[in-house]
């Protein structure tokens, strides 16, 4: 039914390489060639996000933005990198080498392994565990431990302030974002990424489960925002208070690469929120308006899934430029004594909703 | 491919990152300095060092992400066999939140949530 299905191509280019190389050729050889996408779609979308976010940024504050390198600034964002790229990376006498070089691995790491998890179409899709869900938040979550490194090894009173607050935020918020999704996985019955697209065949998840999942998809925009320390949480690296926080002592492109999973971060949570809530790479569909769907289903679904994608994060760009940083406290009393109990409530209505076949 | 994607992707992260240090470290032009290598404080020097002990206020929320987080991990086998188990599994989970809001009650009466 669907016009473009990736999985006949992806199993085609296995299929040739297989008829010439030993099997354990052929997995090296599709690890190479998948290792070569990822990675070349990884810098790419870096690039994109920091432009991105730079152009918005100035069109909420009434500026121009980026405009003189390159068309209207395109440029930018590479000339950026190869700045950062040429500085001189200092080592500061008294931080903890080894933790200090670490932190960035880990946080790329960890941004890597989760965006191996992410279904873009049917059949592009890496990493498709049965357990989905979970792999992502397990290891999403390890990227605050290379903050807490960073800030730590820095021995830096900034950098010190900076981590734990990250941590203690990180911590409480990712109860939210597991919570929201669990909501979906009520209602879905399975935390299989493609699964779950599947699922969303005859409608979206947001419009199946209607109030409880509506409730979901507002806990999980705000809770993500604020598991990637975007403003207005970005209290990790308030510079007006903690100069750049975490990574203070970070220069040239290890403070490039925090900045790069920072901005992968936020992909991964925004692409997470359309394939649970908006229905992934599934077009829009309306039962009863065949004619309608039948448009829909020409557009790829490639298209689909990066576009809800962009929607997302521009409404995150948008919270982010538009609100005042919080304080710590307000912070965790947002988490701990609003959103926690009304997650665990709107579990319990969502898990109400199932049991009486509420939803459509 | 999922055992080996795993593998892939932790070598992709270890290759992106470990190619962008090597390159920083061996082409940029270095510059020595005196107070280069210096802990960067507000430009004065800096006093002691920031290994310290910490507001005890930020391991309190560590505890109690914990209790959370370990329930969470019991939900979400609920969560996926919900649809078939139907009453059951809701009864069930109906008194397994009574006892965590009980807790979470606690903590909040007792001003564990309150940032000092």
């Amino acid at each position: 039914m669907f016009l473009y299905d990736f999985s006949e191509l992806t199993s085609s280019i296995h299929n040739s390489i297989s008829s010439v190389m030993s099997p354990l050729a052929t997995t090296v050889v599709e690890m190479v060639i998948a290792g070569i996408v990822f990675l070349l779609f990884y810098a790419l979308v870096g690039l994109i996000l920091v432009y991105a976010e730079r152009k918005i940024c100035a069109f909420f504050q009434c500026r121009l933005g980026p405009m003189r390198v390159g068309k209207w600034g395109l440029m930018q964002t590479i000339a950026d990198f190869i700045k950062l790229l040429m500085k001189e990376l200092i080592m500061i006498k008294n931080a903890d080498k080894l933790l200090f070089n670490l932190a960035p691995f880990i946080v790329i790491i960890a941004s890597f392994l989760a965006i191996g998890a992410i279904p873009f179409a049917k059949g592009l899709h890496a990493l498709d565990f049965d357990i989905g869900v979970l792999y992502v938040m397990a290891v999403s979550s390890i990227g605050v431990l290379g903050i807490l490194l960073a800030g730590w090894s820095s021995n830096n009173k900034y950098s010190l302030i900076g981590a734990m607050r990250s941590g203690a935020q990180v911590v409480s918020y990712e109860l939210s974002v597991g919570l929201s999704l669990m909501t979906i996985v009520v209602l879905a019955g399975t935390m299989q990424f493609s699964e779950i697209v599947e699922a969303q065949n005859t409608g979206w998840f947001i419009f199946k489960g209607h109030i409880p999942a509506l409730i979901a998809f507002v806990i999980f925009i705000i809770s993500s925002t604020a598991e990637t320390n975007r403003g207005p949480f970005d209290l990790a690296e308030a510079e007006s208070e903690l100069t750049a926080g975490f990574h203070t002592e970070y220069s040239g492109i290890k403070f490039a690469l925090f900045f790069l999973g920072e901005y992968m971060n936020m992909f991964i949570v925004a692409s997470i929120a359309a394939t649970v809530f908006l229905g992934g790479w599934m077009p829009l569909h309306i039962v009863g308006l065949d004619s309608f769907n039948m448009i829909m289903d020409y557009i790829p679904p490639f298209i689909w899934f990066i576009s809800k994608t962009a929607i997302i994060i521009f409404i995150m760009m948008w919270i982010k430029w538009t609100f005042p940083r919080l304080r710590i406290d307000q912070l965790l009393t947002l988490e701990w004594k609003y959103l926690l109990p009304i997650n665990l409530v709107n579990i319990t209505l969502m898990a109400l909703c199932v049991l009486n076949q509420w939803h459509f | 491919m999922n055992s080996e994607g795993l593998i892939l992707f932790f070598l992709l992260g270890l290759t992106l990152v470990g190619f962008a240090i090597v390159f920083s470290y061996f082409i940029p032009r270095k510059s020595e300095n005196l107070q280069k290598y210096e802990t960067y404080e507000c430009g004065i020097p800096t006093y002691g060092l920031s290994w310290i002990q910490f507001n005890v206020g930020y391991y309190l929320f560590a505890i109690m992400f914990l209790i959370f987080d370990v329930e969470a991990v019991f939900l979400f086998p609920w969560a996926v066999v919900m649809k078939e188990l139907k009453m059951v599994a809701f009864i069930e989970i109906l008194i397994f939140f009574v006892i965590l809001g009980l807790g979470l009650m606690y903590a909040w009466k007792k001003q564990a949530l309150k940032w000092e």
